[in-house]
């Protein structure tokens, strides 16, 4: 019986997840519409995307190869078990053991593998160019982000994600270390999801755009499963924050269903928040040019360092 | 209630840190002053903070110097010169971004190691926010040389200086005196060298300091 139970908040995470992507894109694009002065569309808007591509029919270029065609689920699975691995509404689910920061990297890892080498697969150069930067990109965004991992796996001995958020319940503190991990894996976060600074989510053909150049070929149902990645992705870097940095309102292990509600709620109010935080930032600064995009990456792979260098100097930190 | 009280010392120390590392990141002009006046409004909080878990009134003094003069009338009036002398564009840097900030990361890492090595017997927090502001003073030095404009060398310069009264509020007993006495030279080399950038630039026509290097014939 508790093994069902288990079983199933484990799935109501996944579900959870899944749901709220959408959501949250098409919360982000209100907020940013209304910054705006604009009316924005719907908030269920991206869920009528889905659907619409969903329904769709696919057109696949001549020389498309079966990785072009078997690799937007290959992405789209990888990214939402790290996002159901997360802890988003309750710490010690079943499969909590397998939430680890590390393995969470790397499945977000491998899933960005597969993008740009689709990017290239079809061999426009808008395809081309996409890939390259992704990669540069994430030459240093990768390092950052086993950097900041380092320095929480440093302050709480481990780097599962359910254990760390314990640890920051129980007895987090104010952490200079803490404070410059949070700025890398904001900037991080920003970087992952071509947002602002580093990419406009919001256009189409021009020579500056990243992750849409590469998913510049795709149509129908795999544009639908890669638009759905890419939400996904938003939702986990989200939680990711909200789980590790502001850890108030996670259920612990065996809460009941009070305690699951509780976290659900809480869960949603951080998103909110979070969503509301980005779209400002988004609002306030212009995008800069590709070239500088590395100096900006390079600074969170910095900071994380130093976090991590503070945290051996001494443990106060 | 302790502990909470120097934690956040100690983050408001670090902040200062992280600023430092703005600063040393920002290439344009006005980004720059904005951050220079960030820095200085998160000096005053920790002078502040100091003043109270302390409980040292006179500290609030040099906390108020630092928002009022720093924060806003030395960021405005440089924003007045730079608009007056038509500087807008980019700093160039001698270096580029990504060696500066590891050259920074560097001296944070030798401040470090220092202070923990001289200042062995002192309070561990204590010491730590006292090589933290070590650090704020290296970085502003770093600003210093690694800029060419002399706008930013101000900046550098004065940021360096928001070290110094970290480095001065953080040990306990400090009299009044010196603080206001360095707030005061600061203030004056301002003036001294606002009044300088103008001579410099009827001059040479610019304010990049290069062109004073090739004027004494030491051309690269």
């Amino acid at each position: 019986m508790d093994l069902i139970l288990d079983l199933m908040a484990q799935g109501l995470q996944m579900g959870l997840v899944l749901l709220l992507a959408p959501l949250l894109l098409g919360y982000t694009r209100k907020v940013k519409a209304r910054l705006l002065r604009r009316r924005g569309s719907p908030l269920l808007q991206p869920y009528r995307d889905l659907l619409r591509l969903m329904r769709k029919e696919v057109v696949l270029a001549e020389n498309a190869s079966w990785l072009f065609r078997s690799s937007p689920y290959l992405i789209f699975s990888a990214t939402w078990v790290a996002a159901a691995l997360v802890p988003t509404f309750a710490t010690g689910l079943y499969f909590s053991w397998t939430a680890d920061l590390i393995a969470i990297t790397a499945l977000i890892g491998s899933s960005r593998f597969f993008l740009a080498l689709v990017g290239m697969d079809v061999g426009t150069s808008f395809g081309g160019i996409g890939s390259s930067r992704e990669m540069l990109f994430a030459s240093l965004a990768e390092p950052a982000m086993i950097m900041i991992a380092f320095t929480l796996a440093l302050l709480a001995g481990t780097t599962q994600l359910s254990v760390i958020a314990q640890f920051m319940l129980t007895n987090g503190s104010l952490r200079v270390s803490l404070a410059l991990a949070l700025a890398a894996l904001v900037i991080v976060a920003i970087a992952e999801n071509a947002r602002i600074p580093v990419d406009n989510p919001a256009t189409h053909l021009e020579l500056t755009m990243v992750h849409e150049a590469m998913i510049l070929e795709y149509s129908g149902r795999h544009l639908a499963v890669l638009e759905f990645a890419a939400a996904l992705k938003l939702l986990l870097y989200l939680s990711l924050i909200a789980c590790i940095f502001v850890p108030w309102g996670l259920a612990p292990a065996g809460a009941g269903l009070t305690g699951y509600a509780i976290g659900v709620a809480s869960y949603l109010g951080k998103l909110a928040i979070g969503g509301f935080l980005l779209v400002m930032l988004e609002t306030s600064i212009a995008k800069m040019r590709v070239f500088r995009v590395p100096d900006f990456l390079g600074i969170a792979l910095m900071l994380g360092l130093l976090g991590m260098l503070l945290l051996f100097v001494s443990r106060s930190f | 209630m302790n502990g909470q009280a120097l934690d956040i010392a100690h983050l408001l120390a670090g902040s200062m840190v992280l600023v430092s590392f703005l600063l040393l990141y920002q290439d344009r002009m006005f980004g720059l002053l904005n951050v220079f006046a960030l820095q200085a409004v998160i000096l005053s909080a920790s002078v502040a903070w100091q003043a109270y878990i302390q409980q040292a009134p006179h500290l609030y003094v040099p906390a108020a110097i630092a928002l009022v003069l720093k924060g806003l009338i030395i960021p405005l009036a440089l924003h007045r010169i730079v608009i007056r002398l038509g500087i807008h564009r980019t700093i160039e840097t001698v270096v580029g971004i990504g060696p500066t900030m590891l050259f920074g990361m560097g001296l944070v890492a030798l401040s470090m190691v220092v202070m923990l090595k001289a200042a062995a017997a002192a309070d561990p927090l204590a010491r730590e926010d006292l090589a933290f502001a070590l650090s704020v003073v290296l970085l502003g030095l770093l600003m210093m040389v690694t800029r060419r404009n002399a706008v930013s060398q101000i900046v550098g310069f004065m940021s360096l200086e928001n070290g110094l009264i970290l480095a001065a509020t953080g040990a306990k007993g400090m009299p009044l005196v010196v603080e206001i006495s360095v707030a005061v030279s600061v203030l004056v080399a301002f003036i001294v060298i606002g009044v300088f950038l103008f001579r410099i630039r009827e001059r040479f026509d610019s304010v990049d300091l290069q062109a004073l290097d090739e004027f004494r014939g030491e051309r690269r």
